[in-house]
């Protein structure tokens, strides 16, 4: 019954979300509030429905019920408890119907916490919101259902994917989606401009908070499946530009720009039509994500042929909106009021630079997605673009994005001096410099590109801390005023500073793990000592061990530096009967925030095993940025002020600046 | 009936969440608007200043702006009253009280399977009213297995019975588990070696050959072992070794040994007895392998004669003539195989679905017309 009743329950969140996407709609024409107020409900019905949905293929995958065919290919009744239900959303079905339930969440969101909005706007955001849910309804429910049965069950499951049997499966995905949905009802919210014909204050004052739940969950999604990579694939590597890791970014780099120009919106009331158009594309970018992954196009352009309907029906839905919106964008855009005007230099000139890098680079990533599909499509000529490709491209927009981000927040609104912010930024210049100089005299070997990046990363750091320091007063001032100021200090300011300061901290992991990595591959036996960056890493024996759903064969090695015994690392390779299939475990030492990975290759009759250890410097600054930017992100949303921009007077420029 | 019940009153659910605003007007609902967002923005600004995040001109700057705004924004509020058609309002009703019952059976009844109960895991292993078919028997076995790994008689019962359901990869690991755990017996090296050659298409490898000669080395008399090791001789093309094998092994054997007649067979194919021929089986054909080439010719033509005759006598086996003519194609006879494929045609003419077969047979033997 659980099964069916879960079943049912999408069926009437299709109808549900049907009746939402037309009545609101009419009720709005008709300046009808009960017709309007039915947005309200069904959006929180639907919520109410697919949630129970989503919970009945939990327990169904819980209890173990092979009468599903969903449960049947993708469970099996000796996993541990967790990955019964993580497996939920390790495969297309259910990580589909994971996606409608985080897309009715928002709805739901938006229909309880939307009291302040303007009832036609919430009428118009909730119903294209339910336009992308009944499309994704129909979607999962004619292609893609998870809750189809098998009349006569087989007594056990095919198992998940042992690479997905991790606990980077039950973080990753849901973060991923939490920030792809995100970005619809952004999405929706300019649609819902574009049809009402106006853009009023509430839209921006409502867009910003969503966008940046959006961007946050997007950002760890992102760090937390590179990180998964880097020690569950076994080779070390934590970014290999495929499509399905541009997929992710894309729509991060789009959002990043959209979540900037959508502050412009909210101080200074500008750059509207702009934002509109940003928050089209962010979601169809995301879209476009989905697509990618989820029709198969990624592996094989072939896949097609396997099942058609799913990528046909995909690409349906995907051309619907993105067209759609645009097309219904070109026509109104230029009916919508324009906003406020601002100077070339001011921090909204800084803020449309930073918008169009992050564009443009958006653009490149796309096309290094695209166009080795469309090759292999049209011209039958495999081809992969890698990372080569994106150094030459991606590389140079984000320094000089990397070089303006220091300057974007000391800038005045409206209109900026340039050459006063320089001044401000002095010091941040001179500790980027002194970096510099001292990396270079002590760095042996890499790239000469290394320090000068690093440098960087530092000036991006101390552009952020003088951010702080200027708003507190802490040089100008007695320490006590400036403790106070901090205090009073809004929190989204201290957001800004520490996202923009985890993109130095990234950028200074990525470079020392790319440029002075040491890896050691060879083949051991029992009691081989290999030295790797001063540390000695001895082979004690290998053993074997029995988990709960498979079997796995552990290496015992014994770390030590100069000496001094550190730790025990146990790599081991596991092997699951079920499916046929072994993964690698690498294992992974932290000091500070350097790594020793070791991970197995494949063992010889003679008892001698392939490894491979690398030593990564500073390879956990690669993620600890991130979680840096979301952190900065949650503490700006916990912001709950206005946000307005103050803009600098006109007459000021005939006043003397205090002296500094 | 109860899965229906719940299904009613989920619909009745979904109804009553379109009707209830439908019902409720006339309320008045505090909505945000522009001129509030101004207003708010006013009072930040004024907060902003107290606090000293702001200097005084930059907010008189910004304090112009937004009531600049916020005028405008007053100006151009629409002052309607909020109408209720309640023509419209009908409508919604019946679309969801007829339209929304419509769409959801419409969509679930083709797709769900409402009669089909839950199966959950649990509720299946103590129910025993169901007919446990051996798959799910072996399947419980190897779950009990995977726990218990060293309980040795359970790999001991699963070992012969994944060989007979033609699993002889597992069964080989079986056996070398049951070998493991219950230490060593010329019985269970001899299952051993049977289940590795059987996964290997019936020849005798090196590896299956190791255990039988283990086997062969605890006892001298283990039936089993001595016959694959005779039939390894007979792979390996020393026939008098292999006839040798099988003769001491019928010397020693009790006269009512089930395995009298396979040996016996086994002995006459390598010409030291006179007993009947098996007929042309894909084990026999995947043995002579290894063969050399003339000891094979010899031992295919005499199987492809035996099926010659057989089919004179029975001529009903499309499969039988499809091998037949393919045997003589492969033997390089391409005459006899023209004939053979006349033969069959008059042969099954009276069946038109055979023919029809039989003819597809030859078109992909490249024996067209």
């Amino acid at each position: 019954m659980i099964a069916e009743a879960g079943h049912y329950a999408l069926v009437l969140a299709l109808a549900l979300a049907l009746i939402q996407s037309i009545v609101p709609l009419v009720g709005a024409r008709l300046r009808d509030d009960a017709l309007m107020n039915v947005a309200r409900s069904t959006a929180l019905a639907q919520l109410l429905f697919v949630g129970a949905s989503f919970i009945a293929l939990v327990t169904l995958h819980v209890n173990s019920d092979f009468s599903v065919a969903n449960v049947y290919e993708n469970s099996h009744s000796m996993k541990p408890l967790l990955y019964k239900i993580t497996g939920v959303w390790g495969n297309h079905e259910g990580s589909m119907l994971l996606w409608v339930s985080i897309l009715a969440l928002f709805g739901g969101l938006v229909a309880a916490f939307g009291n302040n909005l303007p009832l036609s706007l919430r009428a118009h955001v909730l119903a294209v919101q339910a336009w992308i849910a009944s499309a994704f309804y129909l979607f999962i429910l004619v292609t893609s259902n998870p809750f189809l049965r098998i009349a006569n069950p087989p007594i056990e499951g095919r198992d998940l994917n042992p690479v997905l049997q991790d606990i980077g499966l039950a973080v990753h995905p849901p973060m991923l989606y939490l920030g792809y949905v995100g970005f619809s009802i952004s999405f929706s919210f300019a649609i819902a401009a574009l049809l009402e014909g106006r853009i009023d204050a509430a839209w921006a004052r409502w867009v910003r908070p969503w966008t940046l739940v959006a961007w946050i969950f997007l950002t760890l999604g992102i760090a937390m499946g590179s990180y998964w990579a880097y020690y569950e694939l076994g080779w070390g590597g934590w970014w290999f530009w495929d499509p399905v890791e541009n997929a992710s970014l894309m729509p991060w780099l789009a959002g990043t720009a959209l979540l900037h120009s959508a502050l412009v919106m909210e101080k200074r009331n500008a750059l509207k039509v702009w934002t509109i158009l940003l928050s089209i594309l962010t979601f169809s970018l995301s879209l476009l994500g989905t697509f990618l992954v989820r029709s198969g196009v990624i592996t094989s352009v072939h896949a097609f042929a396997t099942d058609p309907t799913r990528g046909v029906f995909i690409l349906l839905i995907l051309c619907l909106f993105i067209g759609g919106s645009l097309s219904l964008f070109a026509a109104r855009a230029t009916s919508l009021k324009q906003g406020g005007l601002f100077a070339p230099i001011s921090r909204e000139g800084a803020l449309v630079l930073n918008n169009l890098l992050l564009t443009v680079a958006c653009a490149v990533v796309l096309f290094g997605t695209l166009y080795p599909l469309a090759m292999e499509m049209l011209a039958d000529f495999k081809m992969s673009v890698g990372a080569p490709f994106y150094n030459l491209t991606f590389a140079p927009l984000f320094t000089l994005l990397l070089l303006a981000v220091p300057f974007g927040p000391l800038l005045a609104w409206k209109r900026g001096d340039l050459l006063g912010v320089t001044q401000r930024l002095l010091a941040a210049g001179v500790a980027g410099l002194v970096a510099v100089a001292i990396v270079w005299g002590w760095a042996r070997g890499g790239s000469a590109l290394a320090p000068l990046a690093i440098g960087l990363g530092i000036f991006v750091i101390a552009g952020a801390v003088t951010d702080i320091v200027e708003r507190t007063g802490l040089v100008r001032l007695p320490f006590a005023t400036a403790l106070h100021r901090a205090r009073g200090l809004p929190r989204s300011a201290w957001g800004s500073a520490l996202a923009h300061a985890g993109l130095g901290v990234a950028l200074i992991g990525i470079v020392c793990e790319t440029t002075w990595n040491s890896e050691y591959i060879a083949t051991m036996k029992q009691n081989d000592v290999a030295h790797v960056a001063g540390y000695d890493v001895k082979l004690d024996g290998l053993f074997q061990r029995q988990g709960p759903n498979y079997r796995e064969m552990i290496a015992e090695f014994n770390v030590s530096h100069d000496g001094e015994a550190l730790s025990v690392m146990t790599p081991s390779k596991r092997n699951f009967t079920t499916r046929g299939s072994s993964t690698t475990e690498a294992a992974l030492l932290t000091r500070g925030a350097s790594q020793l990975y070791i991970s197995l290759g494949d063992t010889t009759a003679e008892g001698t095993i392939a490894v491979r250890i690398y030593h990564k410097p500073l390879v956990l600054l690669i993620w600890w940025g991130p979680v840096l930017m979301a952190f900065g992100g949650v503490l700006s949303l916990s912001d709950r002020r206005l946000r307005v921009g103050a803009p600098k007077p006109a007459r000021a420029k005939q006043r003397l600046q205090p002296a500094e | 009936m109860t899965l229906w019940f719940v299904f009613a009153l989920m619909t009745v659910a979904a109804i009553f969440a379109v009707l209830w605003p439908l019902g409720r007007s006339g309320r008045a609902q505090n909505q945000g608007s522009e001129v509030a967002v101004y207003k708010d923005q006013l009072v930040e600004i004024e907060r902003d200043l107290a606090t000293g995040l702001i200097a005084a001109p930059e907010a008189a700057a910004a304090r112009v702006e937004i009531s600049r705004r916020l005028l405008a924004a007053a100006g151009s509020e629409l002052v309607s009253e909020p109408k209720s058609s309640l023509k419209w309002r009908r409508a919604a009703a019946v679309l969801a009280l007829a339209g929304l019952p419509l769409v959801a059976i419409g969509v679930y009844m083709p797709l769900g399977s409402p009669r089909l109960p839950d199966f959950p895991l649990a509720q299946r292993e103590r129910g025993s009213g169901m007919a446990q078919s051996l798959e799910n028997m072996v399947v419980q076995v190897e779950q009990h297995l995977e726990k218990n790994p060293t309980d040795g008689r359970g790999w001991n019962v699963l070992g012969p019975v994944l060989q007979r359901l033609g699993r002889f990869d597992d069964a080989v690991r079986a056996y070398r588990n049951a070998l493991t755990y219950n230490g060593e017996s010329a019985e269970r090296r001899s299952d051993l070696g049977e289940a590795i050659s059987a996964a290997a298409g019936g020849v005798v490898t090196a590896e299956a050959k190791t255990e039988f000669e283990r086997a062969h080395a605890l006892s001298a008399d283990d039936p089993k072992a001595n016959y694959f090791l005779g039939l390894a001789a007979e792979q390996d093309g020393r026939k008098d070794d292999a006839a040798n094998i099988w003769r001491a092994l019928l010397a020693k054997a009790p006269a009512d040994a089930p395995w009298r007649p396979l040996v016996q067979t086994s002995l006459a194919r390598v010409g030291g007895g006179g007993a009947t021929l098996p007929a042309l089986s894909d084990e026999t054909l995947a043995a002579s392998k290894d063969m050399n080439e003339g000891d094979r010719n010899a031992m295919v033509r005499g199987m492809v004669e035996r099926l010659a005759t057989r089919l004179k006598q029975n001529g009903d086996d499309v499969e039988g003539w499809l091998r037949l003519v393919r045997a003589y194609l492969v033997m390089g006879d391409r005459d006899k195989a023209v004939g053979a494929s006349t033969d069959a045609r008059q042969a099954v003419a009276s069946d038109a679905a055979r023919l029809r077969q039989l003819n597809e047979g030859l078109k992909t033997l490249g024996l067209d017309g």
